[in-house]
């Protein structure tokens, strides 16, 4: 039975739960017991809040028992990206600085997860500050790839993404500013979204590159990623930059998937050379399934996506340079080296700061102090904010000959832990493909189309839509995914060997 | 083909000092040649011409967004000192400031 | 770092004999909104420390700011007062640097794209020749936060050098403030100081009409800083300017620019260089010492705030704003003048002590313009200088002026009992006839007690009496002297002389 309930989609366990067949802190214990069995190994969460999640169990339960109605979601196991606050639960963002800091306020998205009933397992590991492709950067150890668990599991949030492999939850959130969701579900073959930008709330998202930053749903099926963007989406009046248009009908469009008479566009600049074998082949075999479901395959160009990469690399470091800087050893986190000397406060900040702060992070907070610094910025980070106008203008143009672009989610299955780690740069190849849909703030999901056959590790092909039709995705999305079952007879991830 | 910038270690000392990170005097040679090879694959957005290209600061074209100017949603004292490192009368104590306002 | 030996500075007519000044000043008016700039914590004055934060206030992780939208009608009303053009489109932008009392260590402002910019306010000086108008550019008026508040301990003197340790509290972090910069103001020859401090007044005077502030220098709602510098004459390029900071009061201003010619007059005259740097006014000394070194490039590294969306004033709604302001305090100083036909001089009086008002509102309720402006200028005035507070914190209001006048002009009073009124309002016994009635004030307006008292009078000097009738009228004050002492100056002087003149057969 319990091995049973960890196996669940989230829509089948809201069903069993809603209808009594099982409790609530039934599902939650068969969920805390799979993580003390593989986290060790898997390491996907660094914090696991058992009481909280049984106690929010349990008022689901009760809620049920008093007839009341309950949310669609209510009574599943969620893992929560440790970006994302939780009011008096440690949230660390995968930093040393941040050790030990227990949030008074609950993050907008946060607060909707509890209001729907979710339970809220614990939080889940991730590069630094969100910064990087492997989740190498946390500083509390890496997340191990539950297909491999020599292997990266992805960036930045590795441990959502390998929580969901690992039937750990069934659901997750993650954050994505320039592929962070979608890289990892692409290398764990798992499902994962970035909404449109504004569509989720950012309060109480620790901000990385706020023009970028977009939290989102991990799952293992695209259905159970519209449940979860459901409840999460929506109008924020606590974050200025959060839309006001009504959230799509995703959940709808997950259950119509249906592609036929739709113009889906390969974009010519995201694949080819520099993209692994295996990954270009079942890219192939996917693009072929979406033709014999009726859609109308087209090329398109976007000329400017060889630029996207370099341009983010602008932007993220001086946004972020600026978004870090709070942290000082003055309000929260950890204070370094006041006792050593009779220090000033601007030297225990600085020694604070060095302290408490990775490589990748003190490395992007350098380049995007010298990037916005006086004599630079128009050729940095001006140059690259026009760039991120051209970026946007080729989506339009494509867009406009085509109703979702695709393409391969990123270049590579999931490399060996320590592979990339002495080259930043290699390491931010990573994202080459997921980069252009933060940078012009259009939504995107990544679903896996099978195993690379030189390796036999996931590929994940990547959907795009226009800003603000993310139910595009799901529609087709689930159609693609509802086709690969009937090829594969069953989930992909039946295939990950057992922990 | 733009030149890859050359940084130096002490660009990299004054942009630490622009962050407030004391970085320990033997990495600076190390984060100078990352810096240095960073920049020169970013530097490659100069290579885009886009002189009468307006700069997109904000993803969507979202205006005039405004809160009524109404109370809400303080925090007690106790909450808000409850992360600090070092308290003293109900306020998050320092040491010396250099610096003057 | 203050030097042991004060600065050596050069007399007054000396440095305007040798030297052009040039000034700048900025000005950062603190918003009287319910809420902070950018999230909805209260702006009470006093509250306990930390008590009025939250999340965004305190710079939390994850928190985001929310514009106040009173904060920005109230920008694009100050600029319009000031003739400002108001931006079209506008956003906010990010100011880098580290400081304690800084919860995001950034402030959210406005940098190359003001929501107010390149207007001017016209401020009258007396000079020598007369009145003269002088016009201040505005250069920009935008919106910014406030920083926490840093109390050191440890020290001496409670200032940053020689503290221990400090502590912050964040309930003034981030409450809204308005930044007011000057174009360069050239062409004041000896009267900057003069024109420096007309211009801040003028602008409190604004902005006080506006009610979006309660302008309070010594609370700290209205802060100014100074900048000066020299040149040889108005065609020679500008010199390097200094900034002074703590200048706390309208007073402060104009002696803190003095002091600050005379330093920099004498630095040039033996040949050195000023320094650009930040000063620190010393009210007590007056003088200005030299605080941190300000680098022309202080890098700021400014970029657009990613965490909001810019700010495009609906056209339609500026024009409402505009044509809602209130009058121009000038235009209204003028009306009055002309209604009540004064002098200039006596105009300026009136202004200068803050009672314009005060005197106006008492008119209104009927009181003479000169009877009231007699009180408000003179008496309380004298008062309230004596206690060191605003004429407006005294405890009486236009209503008990205006029936005290009320009262003389019945004849109910006279000026000395009068008086003895206001006194008795000031000291809280009551409204002006409460204090009649309960200190027994009213003029004698009955003959008869009158009348008793001159015989009374007449009796005691018989030969006083008999010089009256002889015809020697002047005497006839001895008498009237004592009746008004018998009666304790609440006689009518003038029907105590008419009775007098009457009882013993006399005319004049």
């Amino acid at each position: 039975m319990t091995s049973e309930l960890i196996t669940l989609t989230a829509a089948e366990t809201a069903r069993k739960v809603a209808s009594g067949e099982v409790s609530a802190v039934e599902v939650a214990t068969a969920h805390l017991d799979r993580i003390g069995a593989v986290d060790e190994r898997v390491h996907a969460f660094l914090y696991v809040d058992t009481e909280g999640a049984l106690a929010a169990a349990d008022a689901v339960d009760k809620a049920r028992a008093a007839g009341e109605q309950l949310s669609p979601l209510a009574g599943v196991p969620l893992a929560l990206k440790d970006v994302m606050t939780q009011k008096g639960i440690p949230t660390t963002c995968g930093s040393k600085i941040l050790e030990g800091w227990r949030p008074p306020y609950d993050a907008t998205v946060t607060a909707r997860l509890k209001a729907a009933g979710v339970v809220i397992l614990g939080k889940t590991n991730m590069d630094e500050f969100a910064m990087g492709s492997s989740t190498e950067h946390s500083a509390y150890g890496p997340t191990h790839n539950p297909w491999d668990l020599d292997r990266i599991p992805g960036g930045s949030g590795g441990g959502s993404a390998a929580a969901v492999a690992a039937f750990e939850a069934p659901l997750a959130i993650g954050t994505d500013t320039g592929g962070s969701i979608r890289q990892p579900a692409a290398v764990t073959g798992t499902v994962g979204v970035k909404p449109t930008y504004g569509a989720v709330s950012r309060y109480g998202l620790v901000a990385l590159a706020s023009s970028l930053d977009q939290a989102g749903p991990c799952s293992r099926t695209v259905l159970d990623a519209a449940l979860l963007h459901a409840v999460i989406a929506g109008h924020d009046p606590m974050d200025s930059t959060s839309v006001t248009d009504p959230v799509p009908d995703v959940v709808g469009a997950a259950m119509r998937a249906d592609v036929k008479g739709m113009k889906i566009g390969i974009v010519r600049e995201l694949g080819g050379d520099g993209y692994q074998a295996g990954v270009r082949q079942r890219f192939d075999e996917a693009v072929t399934i979406l033709e014999g479901l009726g859609a109308e395959i087209v090329e398109v160009s976007c000329p400017h996506f060889p630029y996207a990469l370099a341009a983010y690399y602008l932007i993220l470091p001086s946004e972020c340079s600026s978004n870090l800087a709070k942290f000082d050893g003055v309000r929260f986190g950890i204070r370094v080296g006041e006792g050593d000397g009779d220090p000033s406060i601007e030297q225990v900040m600085g020694r604070t700061r060095a302290a408490g702060f990775g490589d990748e992070t003190i490395r992007r907070i350098m380049l995007g102090t010298y990037a916005l610094s006086a004599g630079y910025y128009d050729a940095y980070y001006g140059q690259a904010q026009k760039v991120r106008t051209l970026i946007q203008r080729d989506f339009a143009a494509a867009f406009a000959q085509a109703d979702v672009l695709i393409s391969p989610t990123a270049p590579t299955t999931a490399f060996k832990l320590g592979e990339k780690l002495d080259d930043p740069l290699a390491m931010y190849l990573n994202d080459v493909a997921t980069i252009p849909a933060n940078m012009a703030g259009i939504p995107g999901m990544s679903l896996p189309v099978g195993l690379a056959p030189e390796d036999g590790l996931p590929v994940g092909l990547q959907i795009m839509a226009p800003a603000l039709a993310d139910e595009r995705l799901y529609n087709v999305g689930a159609a693609l995914e509802a086709a690969l079952l009937q090829t594969w007879g069953h989930p992909i991830l039946q295939e990950a060997p057992s922990l | 083909m733009s030149e890859t910038p050359s940084i130096s270690r002490e660009d990299v000392a004054h942009l630490a000092k622009l962050a407030r990170i004391d970085l320990p005097p033997e990495s600076l040679d190390h984060y100078a040649e990352q810096l240095a090879v960073i920049l020169g694959a970013v530097a490659k957005v100069s290579e885009v011409a886009a002189d009468d290209v307006p700069a997109t600061s904000h993803p969507l074209p979202l205006v005039n967004v405004f809160r009524e100017d109404v109370v809400r949603g303080s925090l007690t004292a106790e909450e808000a000192l409850s992360g600090a490192p070092s308290v003293e009368s109900d306020r998050f104590r320092v040491p010396r400031i250099l610096d003057e306002e | 770092m203050s030097t042991s030996t004060a600065d050596a500075v050069v007399p007054y007519d000396e440095v305007i004999a040798e030297f052009d000044p040039v000034l700048g000043l900025e000005v950062h008016v603190e918003l009287g909104t319910n809420t902070k700039m950018f999230c909805g914590c209260p702006t009470e004055f006093g509250a306990e420390p930390n008590t009025q934060v939250c999340p965004v206030c305190l710079g939390l992780p994850g928190s985001m700011p929310a514009v106040n939208a009173t904060a920005v009608e109230s920008a694009i009303r100050i600029g319009l007062a000031l003739n400002c053009k108001i931006a079209t489109w506008c956003r906010f932008a990010r100011k880098n640097y580290f400081y304690p009392d800084m919860p995001k260590n950034f402030q959210t402002s406005q940098y190359d794209e003001p929501i107010c910019y390149d207007g001017y306010l016209d401020v009258d000086v007396e000079t020598d020749e007369g009145m003269k108008t002088f016009r201040v550019g505005i250069e920009r008026a935008h919106m910014e936060e406030d920083t926490g508040k840093t109390s050191h301990q440890g020290g001496a003197t409670g200032r940053i050098h020689g503290a221990d340790y400090s502590l912050v509290d964040y309930n003034r972090a981030g409450i809204p403030l308005i930044e007011i910069v000057t174009k360069t103001v050239e062409g004041t020859g000896k009267y900057a100081p003069e024109v420096a401090r007309a211009y801040v007044t003028a602008l409190r005077e604004i902005l006080r009409g506006l009610g979006v502030s309660d302008v309070k220098m010594e609370q700290g709602s209205l802060r100014c800083d100074a900048n000066v510098s020299l040149r040889p004459s108005p065609d020679s390029k500008l010199g390097t300017r200094t900034e002074t900071k703590n200048v706390n009061s309208l007073r402060s201003i104009e002696r803190a620019i003095r002091y600050e010619m005379t330093r920099q007059a004498a630095v040039l005259r033996a040949g050195g260089t000023i320094i650009q740097e930040t000063r620190h006014w010393h009210e007590d000394t007056g003088i200005t010492t030299s605080g941190r070194e300000k680098s022309d490039a202080e890098d700021y590294r400014y970029f657009p705030e990613p965490d909001l969306v810019p700010i495009a004033p609906d056209p339609a709604w500026v024009e409402k704003l505009r044509s809602e302001l209130p009058e121009n305090p000038a235009v209204y100083q003028a009306r009055l003048q002309a209604a009540w036909g004064i002098s200039d001089f006596d105009m300026m009086a009136v202004v200068r002590s803050g009672a314009l008002d005060l005197v106006a509102e008492t008119v209104a309720l009927g009181a003479d313009q000169a009877a009231a402006r007699k009180w408000w200028v003179g008496e309380l005035t004298r008062i309230a200088n004596d206690r060191a507070v605003e004429l407006t914190e005294l405890p009486i209001t236009p209503a008990d002026v205006a029936r005290v006048e009320a009262l003389v002009g019945e004849g109910a009073l006279n000026d000395k009992l009068a008086r003895q009124v206001i006194e008795g309002v000031l000291a809280g016994e009551g409204s002006p006839d409460e204090v009649v009635a309960a200190r027994g004030l009213a003029v004698v307006s009955d003959d008869g007690p009158l009348l008793e008292a001159i015989d009374a009078a007449l009796a005691e000097s018989p030969e006083v009496a008999e010089k009256i009738r002889s015809g020697k009228v002047a005497a006839a004050g001895a008498i009237v002297g004592a009746v008004m002492k018998a009666t304790r100056g609440q006689a009518d002087a003038g029907r105590v002389r008419d009775l007098l003149l009457e009882r013993l057969g006399v005319s004049e």
